[in-house]
């Protein structure tokens, strides 16, 4: 029996957990139409072209496009936080919470820097697993 | 244009809470209604278009003909997020528009109340994403949306909750309404935040409710000497084009702008011919946006179309005189056809203390997250 904790999952299928490298977001572009998507597809939604789409690792650096502060929240989800829309460098929107910033909209700059940092989350699925997200924080 | 239609019974329950009803009987009651304001019966309609959302698996159509009339006609059961009842009022246009059917009726209902919070809370595989993700949550993704056009012309909380102002003054003139109670600036500023910049009263009220219509031929409506009868001069609707950050940040702009200028040029009309508007106001941030996205002002002027009061009742351009889903109350598969009851009754002149001065023509707009955008067009004859 081993006691050596079992590894992190992805809270998305979009977040790559590599055995020896960095975790990172992966994305995909369409070699027809350069549409970029955030995961990976067969067939680009911006144009339609089949078998066109390449898998890429999306930059760990973008802008904050823009914001919402969330107080209220389903049961059990502690507030407040910031809901993220993130432009990434070199294509690629993303989702996501904003942390080492107050919450406050008169702090909080659309267009500000930011960088996507990875940690492990308190949350685990209903057989104990142990999950890796990944954030924004001010870069 | 060839087999025009027309709204020749058109009506709505005062939306509410009923814990005791259910979702066909309050169905039944909008649509015994509308045949009463058509002077029609069960028996003439040939065909039922039903939206409903929360059912949606579950023959709500049929569950009203089984209360109100079982005559065999064909159903067609919709749902399309908050454009169910618009989908459905649509397709039941599309009927008469090709020529099926002489007469239908279009049916929206919905129980909402105590629904809680929308969106965000999907049960996946693996561990929950809301909260740590960013927020799927409604008043936070139409927060966003509202982030986005203050990024882009620096509108401010304030204008925002302008729009929350109007909308509840708006429906004390509407017994039909949810409500009918003032909110004064500081009171909808000083409200719960929910999802910066949204407050609880900038956020539509859950409610049940249900709303019908009966639409039928210019023929028909010769026949039966159709006096109160509107025309519907338009009828667009659109998904979600791609577009750079819709998958992320759903888009409600654009199939707004694709579907308003399919329906403008179908009526033959441009914005500034509107008398009045009903527009998805689902959270205050929401209206801002569709007042340049209708055309109802120049991109980056909707800050000051709201400050200066054109929006209003009396105003250049009345927006959501019914009180609008901020206060009138937002029953998914019922606001669609909520919207036609307003604007159709409004074009009739019976309105009475919120009556739009010689309103002739009037539109009505729906956004179902996702995207759906359904909007359409009457005019009085
Ligand atoms: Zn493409």
């Amino acid at each position: 029996m081993s006691t050596s904790p079992s590894p992190l999952l992805p809270a998305v299928p979009h977040l790559i957990i590599p055995e020896s490298e960095e975790p990172y977001l992966q994305g995909s572009r369409c070699g027809q139409c350069e549409a970029v998507f955030v995961g990976t597809r067969n067939v680009c939604s911006a144009c339609g072209a089949r078998d066109q789409m390449t898998p890429f690792a999306l930059a760990n650096e973008g802008e904050l496009y823009v914001f919402s502060i969330v107080h209220r929240s389903f049961p059990g989800i502690e507030v407040p936080y910031v809901s993220a829309v993130v432009d990434l460098d070199g294509g690629g929107t993303v989702k996501g919470n904003l942390i080492g910033i107050e919450p406050d909209p008169e702090k909080i700059k659309m267009g500000m820097r930011v960088k996507t940092v990875f940690e492990k989350t308190d949350r685990k699925d209903a057989e104990g697993n142990e999950y890796l997200a990944y954030f924004f924080q001010p870069a | 244009m060839a087999n025009d239609v027309y709204v020749i019974g058109v009506d709505m329950i005062k939306f509410g809470k009923f814990p005791d009803r259910t979702v066909p009987s309050l169905g039944a009651e909008a649509a015994l209604l509308a045949l009463d304001d058509a002077g029609l019966t069960i028996q003439d309609m040939q065909a039922l278009y039903c939206g409903n959302l929360m059912e949606a698996n579950a023959m709500v159509g049929q569950r009203v003909l089984q209360e109100i009339g079982q005559t065999g006609i064909p159903v067609v059961n919709c749902a399309n997020a908050c454009a169910t009842g618009a989908t459905a009022f649509r397709e039941a246009w599309i009927a008469i528009k090709a020529g099926i059917y002489d007469v239908v009726l279009a049916v929206g209902v919905e129980k909402m109340a105590g629904a809680g919070l929308l969106g965000g809370g999907r049960k996946r595989k693996g561990i929950p994403t809301e909260g740590l993700l960013g927020s799927g949550t409604m008043p936070a993704v139409f927060g966003e949306a509202g982030m986005e056009h203050s990024r882009k012309y620096g509108t401010t909380f304030e204008q925002f909750a302008k729009v929350s102002v109007k909308n509840h003054h708006h429906s004390t003139l509407n017994p039909k309404a949810r409500y009918q109670i003032e909110t004064p600036l500081d009171e909808v500023m000083g409200a719960e935040m929910i999802a910066y910049p949204n407050t609880k009263l900038m956020c539509s009220v859950n409610v049940d409710g249900s709303a019908a219509a009966v639409l039928c031929s210019e023929e028909k409506m010769r026949q039966l000497g159709g006096s109160r009868a509107v025309k519907v001069t338009a009828s667009a609707l659109t998904s979600d084009r791609w577009t750079e950050r819709d998958l992320t940040m759903p888009d409600v702009s654009t199939c707004t702008r694709e579907a308003a200028k399919a329906a403008y040029e179908m009526a033959g009309c441009g914005p500034e011919d509107l008398d009045l508007v009903e527009l998805h106001d689902c959270f205050a941030t929401a209206e801002i946006l569709h007042y340049e996205n209708l055309g109802l002002c120049g991109d980056g002027e909707a800050g000051r179309m709201i400050n200066e009061g054109e929006a209003q009742l009396g105003g250049r351009i009345p927006v959501n005189v019914s009180g609008g889903l901020l206060s009138k109350g937002h029953p998914l598969g019922a606001t669609g056809i909520a919207n036609v009851y307003e604007v159709c009754t409004q074009l009739r002149g019976e309105a009475g203390a919120r009556q739009v001065d010689d309103a002739r023509i009037g539109l009505t707009h729906v956004i179902g997250l996702g995207s759906a955008c359904a909007i359409h067009v009457f005019e009085k004859q």
